[in-house]
C-alpha cells in the first residue's frame, strides 16, 4: 500500500504525464505550429521543472522548504525591484532588503521564533527602511520610493515565507505531515491558476477587469474556483480539514489567489511590462508563477493557525 | 598565467554576474557570431565589461578584450591582477603623455592579434542621471578607419549602473538585459564628428526606456 507521500507524487506525475501527452498530441494533429501551442509545451516543461525543484526541496524537509522559498524570495525580489524606480541614495537600503531582511526573515522562520517572525518586516522593517532612507538625504520622490520598497519586501518576502512557515505549526495529532499541508495550498492554489487559464481559453467571454488584464475573465475565474475548490474537497486527505473544511479553505485560498494576479497585472501595467521576468520558461518570472501564492499563504497559515493550532 | 585558470576564471565571472541579474543577451539586429569585431556599449559601472562578456559565446568570450583605464585597473597589485592576469583587459592610458606608447597602438595591436574588442567610447563612467549618454571621445572613430573590416556592434547595458554604482563595493541583485544592435560601418567621406554623433545615435536608439517613452 502506498503512503500518503508517494500516493501525491504518484498522482502528480499521472497529471503532469497526462498534460504532456496531450500537448504532444495537440502539437501532431495542428496544422501548423501556432504561438499558443508552442507556450502551452514551454509551460508544461517548466511544471515538470518546477516540480522536480519542490519535489528534490520536500526532501530535505523544513531545512529544504526555508532554503528553496529564501531562494524564491530572492528571485521575486530582485524582480520586484528591477521594476520600481530607485536613485542612487537607496543604496544601502537596497542592499538591505537582500542581504538582511531576506536571511534574518528566513531564519526566523527556521528557528520557529513566531512572535518576531510576524513582526519583523511589518513593524520593524516598516520604520527603519524609510529612516534609513530619511539619513541619505535624498528626498526626491520619497513617498513613492519608500512605499515601493516596503510593498517589494511584504510581497515578496513576508508574504512568501508565509508558505515554509507552515512547517512549524503546531498542529495537534498531524505531527509529520506538514509538508503535505504545504502540498495542498501549493497545488490548490497553483491547480486554481492551471485551471482558471483553461477555463478562461475555453469559455472566456467577460473581463472581469479589461483595463488590468483582458486575459482574466469571469468564466475563466468562476470555472477555475469552482473546480479548484471541489479539487481541495478531493484532497482532503492531505490536511487536518474535513472535505467541506478542504473546500472552503481551498476557495477562500484560490480566491485570494485570483486577487494577487489581479495586483501583480496592475503593478506590471502600471510599469509598462508583460512579465516580471524570465526565469521561468513559458510563465514569465517568478512573480509570474507565485503572484498568487503570495497573496493565499498568509491567510491560509493563519486560518489553520486559529481554528487548529494550539 | 595558465590558459585553463584564464578560462575558469571568465566562467566564473560571468557565472557570478548571472546569479546576480539573471543579465540576459537580446540580439537585435545582429547575431553571435565568431567574426572579430569591436562592441561598444555605454558605461556606468565596473561591472560592465563583465556583464557584457558574458552574454557573448563562450569561445568569443575567450578571444575578447576589453580596453580599460590603466589609471584605475593599474593602480594597485589586486586590479592589475584582475585586469592584466585574469581577464586579459587592454590597459591604456587615458591622458595621452609625450614618450608614452599612443592608446591607439595598443587597441590596434589586439586587432591585428584577431581578437575582438569591448570599448566604452564615453571614456569613462557615467554617473550623470540626467543624461543616458556623454559625448563620445574620438578612439571609436579612429578604431573605425584603421581597421574598416572590423564590425562594430552597438551593445546598450541595462540596469548596470543601480547594480554596481560608482564607488559601491557590494552589487545590488536586479536583472540587467544587453541589447545587441546592427553594426555600425564608416561611411564614404564620413567625418569625425558625423560618424561618432551617428555610433552614439545608434546606441541610444537600443534603450528600451527611450523607445518605451517615444
Amino acid at each position: 500500500m502506498l503512503n500518503d507521500y508517494q500516493l501525491l507524487s504518484v498522482g502528480l506525475f499521472a497529471i503532469l504525464a497526462s498534460a504532456s501527452t496531450v500537448s504532444f498530441a495537440l502539437n501532431r494533429h495542428a496544422a501548423a505550429p501556432t504561438a499558443t501551442l508552442a507556450n502551452l509545451t514551454e509551460r508544461i516543461n517548466a511544471w515538470w521543472a518546477m516540480v522536480a525543484v519542490l519535489g528534490f526541496a520536500l526532501l530535505f524537509g523544513k531545512n529544504g522548504l526555508v532554503v528553496l522559498f529564501a531562494l524564491i524570495s530572492f528571485f521575486s525580489l530582485r524582480e520586484f525591484v528591477t521594476l520600481t524606480p530607485t536613485r542612487r541614495s537607496d543604496y544601502w537600503v537596497l542592499i538591505g532588503m537582500f542581504a538582511i531582511i531576506i536571511p534574518v526573515q528566513y531564519w526566523l522562520v527556521w528557528s520557529e521564533w513566531y512572535g518576531l517572525f510576524v513582526i519583523f518586516i511589518p513593524v520593524y522593517c516598516f520604520l527603519l527602511m524609510p529612516a534609513m532612507t530619511a539619513l541619505s538625504g535624498d528626498t526626491e520622490h520619497f513617498l513613492e520610493r519608500i512605499a515601493a520598497q516596503q510593498w517589494a519586501v511584504m510581497i515578496s518576502v513576508y508574504c512568501m515565507s508565509h508558505v515554509p512557515a507552515l512547517m512549524t505549526l503546531p498542529l495537534p495529532g498531524f505531527e509529520g505531515r506538514h509538508l503535505l499541508l504545504v502540498a495542498f495550498l501549493m497545488i490548490t492554489v497553483q491547480g486554481s491558476d492551471v485551471l482558471q487559464y483553461i477555463f478562461g481559453k475555453l469559455f472566456g467571454r467577460h473581463a472581469v477587469a479589461p483595463r488590468v488584464s483582458p486575459s482574466k475573465t469571469w468564466e475563466g475565474l468562476l470555472g477555475g474556483l469552482a473546480s479548484a475548490s471541489l479539487l481541495g474537497a478531493a484532497l482532503y486527505w492531505l490536511t487536518p480539514f474535513t472535505p467541506l473544511q478542504a473546500g472552503l479553505i481551498a476557495f477562500l485560498s484560490c480566491s485570494m489567489g485570483f486577487l494577487g494576479g489581479l495586483v501583480a497585472s496592475a503593478i506590471k501595467r502600471d510599469q509598462g511590462v508583460k512579465d516580471w521576468g524570465h526565469l521561468i520558461g513559458g510563465h514569465g518570472g517568478m512573480m509570474d508563477r507565485a503572484d498568487s501564492l503570495v497573496f493565499s499563504a498568509p491567510i491560509f497559515f493563519h486560518i489553520v493557525r486559529y481554528f487548529w493550532a494550539v | 598565467m595558465n590558459k585553463l585558470v584564464k578560462s575558469w576564471t571568465s566562467s566564473l565571472l560571468a557565472g557570478f554576474a548571472w546569479v546576480i541579474t539573471g543579465v540576459r543577451p537580446i540580439w537585435s539586429g545582429s547575431a553571435p557570431s565568431t567574426r572579430q569585431r569591436i562592441y561598444y556599449a555605454n558605461h556606468a559601472s565596473h561591472g560592465d565589461f563583465i556583464l557584457l562578456a558574458s552574454c557573448l559565446p563562450r569561445g568569443e568570450r575567450a578571444r575578447t578584450r576589453a580596453v580599460a583605464a590603466a589609471d584605475y585597473w593599474g593602480s594597485t597589485r589586486l586590479r592589475r591582477l584582475i585586469a592584466n592576469d585574469l581577464l586579459s583587459t587592454v590597459l591604456i592610458e587615458r591622458k595621452v603623455s609625450e614618450g608614452a606608447p599612443h592608446p591607439m597602438q595598443a587597441m590596434l595591436q589586439v586587432l591585428a592579434e584577431g581578437d575582438s574588442l569591448i570599448i566604452f567610447p564615453e571614456g569613462t563612467r557615467n554617473t550623470d542621471d540626467a543624461q543616458a549618454l556623454l559625448p563620445f571621445r574620438s578612439g571609436l572613430y579612429n578604431l573605425a578607419t584603421a581597421r574598416p573590416d572590423v564590425e562594430l556592434v552597438p551593445c546598450w547595458i541595462e540596469n548596470m549602473s543601480r547594480v554596481l554604482p560608482k564607488g559601491k563595493f557590494l552589487p545590488v541583485p536586479l536583472l540587467c538585459r544587453v541589447i545587441f544592435g546592427a553594426p555600425v560601418a564608416l561611411e564614404l567621406n564620413e567625418d569625425r564628428p558625423a560618424f561618432l554623433a551617428r555610433a552614439r545615435e545608434a546606441l541610444l536608439a537600443l534603450d528600451p526606456r527611450r523607445k518605451r517613452s517615444t
